[in-house]
């Protein structure tokens, strides 16, 4: 399979953290059907650490993997390192994704956004600067 | 096991026609433009060709075969020829239909651009177009209707007769892109009123890069290809004998085998039809009997084609999707999309194109994994948890009647 590397297709096929978490401290959801991808983002924080991540995604075998792969490089990381991520080191991560498929990149760190964004609105916790007025990409 | 059900892009090369390929390629490779022996023996093997062709879709005489580098050239040339011939008789309209192959849609784009204007017409929930809108749809200004045999993605069959009937009491020349409907589908240009027709040798177990164009005597063709004075003048560039004696071969077999073929590949066809019907929130996309034999188009809700197609791939089936992320644009299928389909269910279609070599072992074990890859990208869906959770509503009924 040239399409994709061989680490978006070991993503996609055993993809890491699938699931939900059903005492999340942060959820986030990005994308709609008619997009044709929709990611959603499980936390649960501990000591200011994401001590858990879980992911649910509707789409194809790139918004797959790079889901996945978006909660490996957070998991255990501390909340200001998880907010550093961005789509290009999960590009990165995968050894590169088709031009047409950046976009799912995009969604993979729009998801992780919005799911901090929701745990600092529930927490109570003052909100990184960063991420005052997030606003998802348009898919 | 490996399970090809691609057929529709492209079909392996019959042993006739490799036999075919490779007996020209070392015994008759010269050019039949040359008048010394090697060239006129060509010339023998390309004129029995264009009769094979030309007997296989009953047209009167076989120059009114024209050879091309596929389907796509055929279809410019057709549309281009019409478009511009006709514009000096005043007539700048185009008909056709919205869910055509983007040969034509982009040549009629190309048409538009030039000052012609086009009425794209959209079929039926079933993929068919009603044959009173296209008649309708005829004007006094009208050089043309174009419009497909049969759907290559679902595979919906036109009324072509009636629609060549209406074109002929009319007065307007009739185009049908036959791509996918040749040596699948009985094709008799003359009973049809058919005044251009296009074919692609490798749909059909023929090579790649060789195709033909069907048109009337007394239509006039514009070049596409400029230069030489190859096929009667309207098609330049040194003939390519093997690969035209390979799809008149293949052709040719086809359309000899075509009722017992084709009785078998529609039985497996319905078999994989009756075993997905059970997977709720899913349908078959265009009509269930108007239908190429081989086509079996369908939509799951709440997962994307790409995941399923790939899962697919790695159990060895071999198919395609409908859905954008399989597109360069992003855009889900504008077949599926053009017929009314919602972008949800278009997102999440398969296509599988059946063929004589595929077996019933081979139609149960597509069935077996569809159901598990749909099973699994469902479980991961956070789209199809809303829609079990009425979050979002469904598209797509639970079952199919």
């Amino acid at each position: 399979m040239s399409l994709y590397t061989d680490k978006v297709m070991d993503h996609f096929e055993n993809p890491r953290n699938v699931g939900v978490i059903e005492d999340a401290d942060g959820i986030g959801e990005v994308g709609n059907p008619l997009c044709g991808d929709i990611m959603k983002m499980y936390l649960k924080v501990e000591d200011d650490r994401i001590a858990d991540v879980k992911f649910k995604t509707f789409g194809c075998g790139s918004a797959i993997a790079t889901s996945s792969m978006a909660t490996e490089l957070i998991k255990g990381k501390t909340l200001d390192e998880a907010l550093e991520l961005t789509n290009k080191a999960v590009v990165e991560a995968l050894d590169g994704l088709p031009a047409r498929k950046i976009h799912c990149s995009v969604l993979a760190e729009d998801a992780i956004k919005a799911a901090l964004v929701d745990y600092y609105n529930k927490s109570g916790k003052e909100m990184p600067e960063s991420l005052v007025g997030f606003e998802p990409h348009e898919d | 096991m490996r399970v090809y059900a691609d057929n529709a892009a492209t079909t392996y090369l019959s042993k006739t026609a490799r036999d075919k390929l490779i007996e020209c390629l070392d015994n008759y490779n010269g050019n039949p433009n040359s008048l010394h022996s090697d060239g006129q023996r060509t010339q023998e093997v390309l004129d029995e060709a264009r009769e094979i062709v030309a007997g296989c879709i009953n047209a009167k005489n076989p120059n009114e075969i024209y050879f091309t580098s596929g389907g796509s050239e055929a279809d410019n040339q057709a549309l281009l020829s019409a478009a511009r011939g006709l514009a000096k008789k005043g007539k700048k309209h185009l008909i056709t239909l919205n869910i055509e192959h983007h040969a034509i849609l982009h040549t009629m784009a190309k048409l538009e651009k030039e000052g012609f204007e086009v009425t794209y017409i959209k079929p039926q929930p079933n993929g068919v177009a009603d044959v009173k809108d296209i008649e309708d749809a005829i004007r006094e200004d009208t050089a043309l209707v174009s419009v497909m045999f049969a759907n290559n993605e679902m595979g919906a069959v036109q009324p072509i007769p009636e629609i060549g009937a209406v074109c002929k009491e009319k007065g307007v020349l009739f185009h049908t892109d036959a791509v996918q409907a040749a040596a699948h589908l009985p094709i008799d240009v003359q009973a049809m009123n058919i005044d251009m027709l296009s074919m692609s040798g490798h749909k059909f177990h023929g090579p790649k890069g060789v195709g033909i164009l069907y048109a009337r005597n007394g239509i006039r063709l514009v070049n596409v290809i400029e230069g030489g004075a190859q096929e009667r003048g309207k098609r330049a560039g040194t003939v390519n004998v093997p690969g035209i004696a390979a799809m008149a071969a293949a052709l040719k077999e086809g359309c000899d085998n075509m009722d017992n073929n084709m009785a078998k590949v529609r039985a497996l066809r319905d078999r994989l039809i009756e075993g997905l019907k059970d997977i709720p929130y899913s349908q078959l996309n265009g009509d269930p009997v108007k239908r190429l034999p081989g086509n079996v188009n369908w939509s799951f809700e709440g997962v994307e084609g790409e995941s399923l197609l790939l899962h697919l791939d790695m159990y060895g089936i071999e198919c395609s999707s409908g859905s954008a992320c399989t597109s360069e644009s992003l855009d889900p299928s504008h077949v599926l999309v053009g017929m009314g389909i919602p972008v949800e269910a278009a997102h999440g279609s398969l296509r599988f194109s059946l063929d004589i070599d595929n077996t019933e072992e081979q139609i149960d074990y597509i069935i077996e994994k569809v159901h598990d890859v749909v099973a699994r990208y469902r479980s991961m869906s956070p789209y199809w948890e809303d829609l079990q959770t009425g979050k979002r509503e469904h598209c797509i009924a639970e079952y199919m009647e």
